[in-house]
């Protein structure tokens, strides 16, 4: 599966679709492959506000539990509640499952972020 | 895990077939095994609607063999051994002197005095020398580790009958549950044993390592018309949490005996002294502080092996095995619990990465196959 040009990534294998001071954050298709199955999803509240590489919920496949880092410092403005419902979805759509929108409060931390080239072969 | 992390994997025969299939390949129990191919979710499901194959190679077999062998194994294990008619397989416990389990394992009868024993991967060492020490007393018998002579390729699902009986003479259709024999399959000799770990019907099939490729590839291809599909150790450990049955190192080690783990029926009550039995006689008499329990999630989460249970602010014991099961679709587990709370229908907390989660205590197994 190719990785969108239009994001950033983590080494974590998160990804964040930036629009503005704002960013969709969801996990890679790497992440997904690795964990298997997924069943459960445990996401922060509206209002949480997160560092940068600081857990901010948990992913569970039918094998194992993994924590999800935030890739920015900021505040969570949206939790996607249909995914909760439908985390299969993580597994067959891994760059459209946006699990939360963060509202950066620093917007130079994305220089630190990596373009899909550096992710890519990363994960070659 | 016992073997030292950095020893090269073992490999079993079907090894190169498993990354010929694409299967996701993990260290376990010191062996390079096939977690899964397709997907634990779709694998589970094949099994309890079709059927699934699964190498399980990295399994020991031990032989005892010898004009006492029989009194060998009474001394060794907890069940009673004189109960199996040649032909007829038993499950089992290897435990030590408290009672609680070296390793479980199935007792196969081979012959009037001689037994093969089927341990978990990562015990065989262990277990074969706790079992060469225990059987001295009685004599004239000796173990042998023969895990390197066989390669065990498991057919399990309500279509196992219908895929493997086209490759064998043996009359697999009268065989019951818990019986073996002896005979070709694919054109290999080996032994054909009804049993499992999925709480299905199926079948367990013992051939020499040379032949274990062919047997699988024959397998598949009586297998395709029935949708059957390579399953990994994955799908293997949660068809056997919704069964309920016991995997050693999560929910039976060496701290936990047959009775605190529900397995009194395993326990051969009238037999002769056997390693471990003054004190699950003592346990049987008294009770135990702490019983094995199923329980169901009530929140939303998945309780997971370690996590603390709790009783109001009590803590009261510990999960051993969960899981979010493919085929029930809930959050299910096994744990240990105060023996007052080990009652279907009583509610208990567990505290999921710093969340108290409501759960309860539902009757097992979880899943019972229709027939």
């Amino acid at each position: 599966m190719a990785y969108p040009a239009g994001f950033k990534y983590t080494k974590d294998h998160e990804w964040i679709e930036l629009s503005g001071d704002e960013g969709k954050v969801g996990i890679t298709d790497f992440a997904q492959a690795q964990l298997g199955d997924v069943v459960y999803l445990e996401l922060p509240e509206v209002g949480t506000v997160l560092k940068a590489g600081q857990t901010f919920g948990n992913i569970e496949s039918v094998k194992a539990v993994s924590e999800l880092y935030a890739p920015v410092s900021g505040e969570v403005v949206e939790v996607n509640a249909a995914l909760k419902e439908k985390p299969e979805a993580v597994n067959s759509d891994p760059h459209a499952s946006w699990m939360v929108v963060i509202k950066l409060s620093d917007l130079s931390e994305t220089g630190t972020l990596l373009d899909v080239t550096q992710y890519s072969d990363l994960v070659k | 895990m016992d073997q030292a992390t950095d020893a090269p994997l073992k490999k079993t025969p079907l090894n190169a077939r498993h990354r010929a299939l694409g299967a996701r390949m993990v260290p376990f129990g010191g062996w390079d095994m096939p977690v899964e191919y397709s997907g634990i979710t779709a694998e589970h499901l094949a099994v309890r609607e079709r059927a699934g194959l699964f190498d399980v190679s990295h399994m020991g077999q031990i032989e005892i063999a010898g004009s006492n062998a029989l009194d060998a194994v009474q001394r060794i294990s907890c069940n009673d051994a004189s109960k199996l008619q040649i032909g007829q397989a038993q499950y089992s416990g290897l435990l030590t002197p408290a009672g609680t389990f070296v390793d479980d394992l199935l007792v196969y009868r081979l012959g009037p005095q001689h037994f093969m024993l089927v341990v978990n991967a990562s015990h065989i060492e262990k277990d074969f020398a706790v079992i060469s020490e225990g059987i001295t007393p009685a004599g004239d018998a000796v173990a042998v580790n023969v895990s390197a002579r066989y390669a065990l390729i498991a057919v399990q699902g309500p279509k196992a009958l219908e895929i493997v009986q086209p490759l064998t003479g043996i009359d697999l259709a009268s065989m019951k549950y818990y019986w073996f024999a002896h005979g070709e399959i694919a054109h290999v000799r080996g032994t054909v044993s009804r049993t499992g770990y999925t709480g299905e019907d199926g079948f367990e099939i013992f051939v020499p390592p040379q032949q274990a490729d062919a047997v699988w590839l024959a397998l598949m291809a009586s297998g395709e018309q029935f949708g059957m599909i390579p399953c990994g150790l994955g799908a293997r450990d949660t068809l056997r949490l919704e069964a309920a049955m016991s995997l050693h190192g999560n929910d039976i080690d060496d701290t936990r005996t047959p009775v605190e783990a529900g397995l009194d029926w395993i326990v051969g009550w009238k037999k002769d002294s056997f390693v471990g039995s003054d004190v699950l006689k003592q346990q049987k008499a008294d009770g135990t502080a702490q019983k094995l329990i199923g329980f169901e999630m009530i929140d939303r989460g998945i309780g997971r092996q370690g996590y603390t249970i709790y009783s109001g602010e009590e803590a009261v014991g510990v999960v051993t095995s969960g899981t979010q099961t493919p085929y029930l679709k809930k959050a299910i587990g096994l744990g240990y619990v105060s023996a007052a709370l080990a009652v279907p229908g009583t509610e208990i907390d567990i505290d999921i990465r710093g969340r108290r989660l409501k759960a309860k205590v539902v009757p097992t197994p979880f899943y019972k196959r229709t027939k």
